[in-house]
């Protein structure tokens, strides 16, 4: 699905990540995690071609992203589901509309049923014409992840998507990511909240990825 | 998609209003220096002055022997001597009505009417000067030219009016266009971000700033419209301002600047969209 390899990637001030290499396996569930500033936001936007490394190669989905037009990596986007830490909406449109912006921008007919659906999964029905500056932090999270699986991506990357949200909604969150992951869905989730992690491994398996000293080393044992 | 306000809405729509009132009046005189053009060419073009200086009794004879040559020249359709109270009338603008025109040595003045094809000049002048040596032969070359000169810069200088109005129009809704992306880079980043192409970007604003553009146009076009039929018209007494405006089909001309309008906004923006997205991971 998506690859690293011998990344490294420079931000001007001195090299935040180095020597990476990685292989996220179709239907698996990775963390990454690591103090912050670390480098796991720059190493999700390498992983979906919103930065570029200054060395090595990042493939995804079998082609190096190097090599996309800028096209190419709108329709290899289309394939990813993202969750940011700071939930960005357009916030003149409706929650449903902002949910339902990947189908739009990708030219695909929306099912209303489908999306009713897609609320409810999160529970959000009820707020389907609320705008997002009215929405809670949570309910924010829920949204984005709704936006971010509505295109039925193979891969779902979240950054710190609990980060806003108190412990009772973390575990809501998760609980969708695990679905997601059990439907066959690839998942990464960019969090420092180890419980989180130990609620994950609890449920499904998973491995844990932290970046240390600018590399990617496998965690684990101490979890 | 974008969101509604902003104050490059009300900038967009108004500038191409302006704009295009501006350039309906710059058609209208563009439009108006080349029937003038045309006018002077034509009229002047077609006839000729055969200006006779002869002593007293010899007026009369050599009017009637240039008659009889002009009636067997060919490519002359007509020709005839103005009577007194024609020439009276010609000169009256600058010695007044009560001018006494046999105490005066007036030439004697014959228009000559040039058939399809015309006469030969050269030709004329020599017979002309064998027949009636006091006889001149004014063909209007040296008024027509300069007139139609100046009517041809005015036309020239109307298109080029037009033409800088359209520049600045371009200019003004690129700017309008540059600030408007740069005043949704937040929305522009979520559409990235979820899969969005540059031209789905770009159009949205593109189809915005196009409608605005339209619709700024035609109230302006409409304006200027009504401002050209309220310019007095043209008379006998008037001059060339009160033949400003459009005639039969001419009116029809200002319906083709909103759409006209509304191309270069599309172009302006689409190249201004396109040149900032490129900017943008």
């Amino acid at each position: 699905m998506i690859a690293f390899e011998n990344v490294a990637y420079n931000y001007g001030g001195g090299e935040l990540l180095s020597e990476v290499s990685l292989r996220l396996a179709p239907g698996s569930f990775h963390f990454l995690t690591g103090p912050s500033g670390a480098g796991k936001t720059t190493f999700l936007k390498l992983a979906y071609a919103e930065l570029l490394p200054t060395s090595g190669h990042v493939t995804v989905f079998d082609r190096e992203v190097r090599s996309l037009s800028r096209d190419d990596i709108a329709r290899t986007r289309r394939r990813i589901g993202v969750v940011h830490q700071d939930v960005q909406f357009l916030d003149h449109l409706p929650l449903a509309a902002n949910v339902q912006l990947p189908l739009m921008v990708s030219g695909k007919a929306g099912d209303t049923r489908d999306l009713a659906d897609l609320l409810g999964w999160v529970g959000l029905d009820h707020l389907s014409d609320a705008l997002p500056p009215s929405l809670s932090g949570g309910e924010r999270q829920r949204a984005a992840l709704a936006r971010a699986i509505i295109m039925g991506p193979d891969v779902i990357l979240a950054d710190e998507p609990t980060g806003n949200v108190d412990w009772e909604m973390s575990l809501r969150l998760l609980a969708l990511l695990v679905e997601l992951n059990r439907m066959g869905k690839t998942i990464l989730v960019a969090t420092h909240d180890l419980n989180l992690i130990r609620q994950a491994k609890a449920q499904v398996a998973t491995r844990v990825l932290r970046i240390s000293k600018r590399r990617i080393q496998l965690a684990g044992a101490d979890l | 998609m974008v969101p509604p306000s902003g104050h490059t809405a009300w900038l967009t729509t108004f500038t191409a209003g302006a704009m295009t009132f501006l350039c309906v009046f710059a058609l209208a005189l563009s439009l108006a220096s080349g029937r003038l053009a045309s006018r002077w060419s034509d009229a002047l073009a077609r006839t000729a002055t055969i200006r006779l200086s002869a002593p007293p009794d010899q007026v009369q004879l050599q009017t009637d022997a240039i008659l009889a040559l002009l009636a067997t020249t060919p490519g002359i359709a007509s020709a005839r001597a103005l009577s007194e109270d024609e020439s009276r009338k010609l000169l009256e603008p600058w010695f007044g009505p009560d001018l006494p025109l046999e105490a005066l040595p007036i030439p004697r003045l014959i228009e000559v009417v040039e058939g399809d094809p015309g006469y030969d000049g050269e030709g004329l002048r020599h017979r002309l000067a064998a027949e009636a040596p006091g006889a001149v032969l004014d063909d209007h070359t040296r008024w027509r030219r300069p007139l139609a000169e100046a009517a041809g810069r005015l036309r020239l200088l109307g298109w080029l009016a037009i033409a800088l109005i359209g520049a600045t129009m371009s200019a003004m809704i690129t700017l309008a266009a540059n600030a408007s992306l740069a005043a949704n880079a937040q929305v522009i980043r979520v559409l990235r971000l979820i899969g969005a192409k540059d031209s789905y970007i770009a159009r949205a604003f593109v189809r915005r700033f196009t409608l605005r553009a339209l619709s700024g146009a035609a109230a302006g076009a409409l304006a200027g419209l009504i401002g050209v039929a309220l310019l007095p018209r043209a008379d006998a007494a008037g001059g060339f301002l009160t033949g400003l405006g459009f005639t039969g089909l001419g009116w029809l001309w200002p319906f083709v600047l909103p759409p006209l309008a509304a191309v270069v906004a599309f172009v302006a923006t689409r190249r201004a969209a396109f040149a900032k997205l490129k900017e943008l991971p």
